[in-house]
């Protein structure tokens, strides 16, 4: 029983990073943007949440941990949504190759998270590596509910991001499925030119949506460095990973930011499965963390095949519009 | 646009696809795009490091081609993320959006270390090495053909297919070094057959690298000839602009698909191949290294011309090398090299906008002209 609560706890942990990131990217394709710059965006508002909060911590006297959370959070945000506004401007404004954008965002991005990560400590002047235990405390308090019992440990045991990530996507979904700017912008992602014709103005849609996206996207990697890794840094790569977990669930999601959230869970789950598998050697234990991305791949399919159309990615996905070009 | 009623204001900036644009003019656009984007990331670097911009590319220079050991290293990578491009290109002139070369260099070089463990005291030397070349390559293009297989038959979404397929091939890999791990718990493959040699490619004009660059070499040629002058190339090329107008020619679009990818795929296993057995001499789960992201980069680039190619992998792997060296000399990490090549990619996708399209500001000239008159 312990452990099963221990698996769900973690998954619910590994979840949420993969959360905020796939809702954000839900929002972004959603305007017919396929921003591969997920990773890259992660990278970003990861490690400006820890910048930001490193001077915070150093400069002041007697640091707080809410007032490190709140700097923290704005740095971060603004930090992803830069990142976003560089894919926008790139991919909707110079019609640049969104694929080939979004992959060199994710090169970037993890270029200036693991230079500074690595390197911050150092630039200060200190030794060792960043650790911003003041903040991460912020972020990973519970409330009194953890402890009642087992229900409590398994609900309420997280730091406030973790809620955050289910209200965000919540809010998404309701968002794009009934509100009017949201029709509006899943026509835009859907037939832009039709949409144009409508006199939806497609290219501040797509702004919005993908620097917004991009935001969001940036907390899931906030989220990794200040309650899953304790505020401090290691440049293993481990973000770049969660990042592509992230754009899987999209497709496992199928666009849709509701059923993300039980899919990023359940991501959790077979992603940690291997600790509470009885008889695994470490050569099967690969083969058992392959799994998130098998039942990707198998949904991909299973989408395709179908082909029901509220399941299937947004029409013009990955195309650049112009006007004059119909 | 100029017949617009009364009453309504002329658009500040108009922009128009241009017909056609003069090779000079293109390129020249593109290298301006290059300098400037040099000039910012020497301006990051100097806020940083507080080193001078022409400083910091001398010694970037340095890293790269100071010794002739580090001008053979910067010649093999180039020559790795080459044949990387090299395979990707028949795939993007398809449009087919081919994520997952590093999941094919993957299966490709497990394929090669696999011959090198279980063959390397069966055959002999070219036997051998014959064998893991047939077999990296069956690998790569297996790992292509897969996605393929689907877009062809259902039309499954290629990008986030071979994306993941290249996680897969990860796990496969970290699956194969806890396998064949040597020493028992090292968790590393370790050099495979270093006493024997069975299975590593010999050194040719006295460089160990030198078959490397001859057989990369011709594969960017002969894809080059490929892609340009046989049929196979021109009904990649007539698919990849319209899928209906293939068709309509009575192209098996299907057809292509699977045999362009197989190819892609195959010519990915062969740097998997070159990987294991003509650079490291081991397995790992970064012998891909994200070179199968970055090559995605080159082919864009170079538009799919694989002679282009060859220029634009040197710029890469000289800006990785000489970052490198910065990084070392001043003891931050190596990231920065990242950033840059992040910049400067950043500022050429950005010139390809106006090398595809001309852009005229509302000009209060026009207006007087027509005034005077």
């Amino acid at each position: 029983m312990t452990q099963i609560i221990a698996l769900f706890s973690a998954a619910i942990v590994f979840g949420t990073v993969i959360l905020f990131g796939a809702t954000g990217e839900i929002l972004t394709e959603k305007s017919g943007n396929l921003n591969l710059g997920v990773p890259g965006i992660m990278y970003l508002g990861g490690i400006a949440g820890l910048v930001g909060a490193f001077f915070y911590e150093s400069s002041a006297a007697d640091p707080l941990p809410w007032v490190g959370v709140a700097v923290s959070l704005i740095c971060s945000l603004a930090a992803a949504m830069l990142g976003g506004l560089i894919y926008s401007f790139l991919t909707i404004t110079l019609r640049a190759n969104q694929n080939v954008t979004g992959l060199t965002l994710t090169i970037f991005g993890s270029g200036v998270a693991n230079f500074f990560g690595g390197s911050l400590q150092k630039l200060a002047g200190g030794v060792g590596q960043i650790s911003v235990a003041t903040t991460s405390s912020g972020y990973r308090e519970v409330t009194g509910l953890a402890d009642l019992g087992t229900v409590g440990n398994l609900l309420f045991s997280y730091g406030f991001l973790t809620y955050a990530a289910i209200v965000i996507a919540i809010a998404v979904s309701y968002f794009l499925k009934h509100t009017r700017s949201g029709l509006n912008l899943r026509a835009v992602g859907e037939n832009p030119a039709t949409a144009d014709a409508a006199g939806i103005n497609v290219t501040k849609n797509k702004y919005l949506a993908t620097c917004i996206g991009a935001g969001i996207s940036g907390l899931g990697g906030l989220y990794f460095v200040m309650d899953y890794t304790e505020g401090t840094w290691s440049n293993d790569g481990s973000i770049e990973r969660l990042g592509w977990l992230a754009v899987a669930l999209v497709i496992f999601a199928m666009w849709k930011s509701d059923k993300a959230i039980w899919g990023s869970y359940l991501f959790g789950v077979l992603f940690w499965m291997f600790l509470y598998l009885p008889g695994l050697t470490r050569a099967s234990l690969e083969l058992c963390k392959m799994l998130p991305y098998v039942v990707t791949i198998i949904v991909l399919i299973v989408v395709s095949m179908r082909k029901k159309r509220e399941n299937q990615p947004p029409a013009s996905l990955g195309l650049a519009y112009f006007r004059e070009e119909r | 646009m100029s017949d617009a009623p009364m009453g309504t204001k002329e658009p500040f900036i108009r922009i128009s696809k241009r017909t056609s644009i003069g090779k000079c003019r293109a390129w020249s656009i593109r290298i301006i795009a290059l300098l400037l984007s040099l000039i910012v990331s020497g301006l990051i670097i100097y806020a940083i490091v507080r080193m001078s911009p022409v400083k910091v590319y001398v010694s970037m220079f340095e890293g790269a081609f100071g010794t002739t050991r580090r001008a053979w290293i910067t010649v093999r990578d180039t020559m790795m993320l080459l044949c990387i491009g090299v395979g990707l290109a028949p795939a993007f002139r398809m449009r087919f959006w081919n994520i997952g070369a590093e999941g094919q260099i993957l299966a490709g070089g497990i394929a090669a270390a696999a011959c090198m463990i279980y063959f390397g005291a069966v055959l002999s030397g070219p036997a051998l090495i014959l064998v893991m070349v047939i077999t990296s390559i069956a690998a790569g293009a297996v790992w292509g053909l897969i996605p393929a297989v689907f877009k062809a038959r259902w039309g499954t979404n290629e990008t986030l297919f071979t994306l993941m397929m290249n996680y897969v091939a990860i796990q496969l890999t970290g699956y194969c070094v806890s396998l064949w791990e040597n020493p028992f718990g090292s968790n590393s493959v370790g050099i495979i057959n270093q006493q024997t040699k069975a299975g590593w490619l010999p050194s040719m004009f006295g460089q160990s690298y030198g078959l490397n660059v001859v057989i990369v070499l011709a594969l960017a040629i002969g894809m080059y000839i490929y892609m340009k002058y046989s049929k196979h190339g021109y009904e990649i090329a007539v698919v990849g602009s319209s899928e209906n107008t293939a068709r309509y020619a009575g192209i098996n679009v299907r057809r292509v698909y699977l045999r362009t990818m197989a190819i892609s795929g195959a010519v990915c296993g062969i740097a998997g191949f070159l990987a294991v057995s003509g650079a490291s001499h081991t397995i790992s789960t970064s012998t891909a290294g994200g070179r199968g992201f970055t090559a995605i980069i080159v082919a864009w680039l170079a538009k799919f011309n694989t002679i282009v190619m060859i220029m634009i992998s040197l710029l890469l792997v000289f800006l990785e090398k000489g970052a490198v060296e910065i990084a070392s000399r001043y003891n931050l990490n190596a990231y920065a090299s990242s950033i840059i090549t992040g910049i400067i990619l950043f500022f050429i996708l950005g010139s390809e906008f106006f090398i595809n399209y001309r852009i005229r500001f509302r000009s209060g000239k026009k207006e007087k002209e027509v005034a005077a008159e």
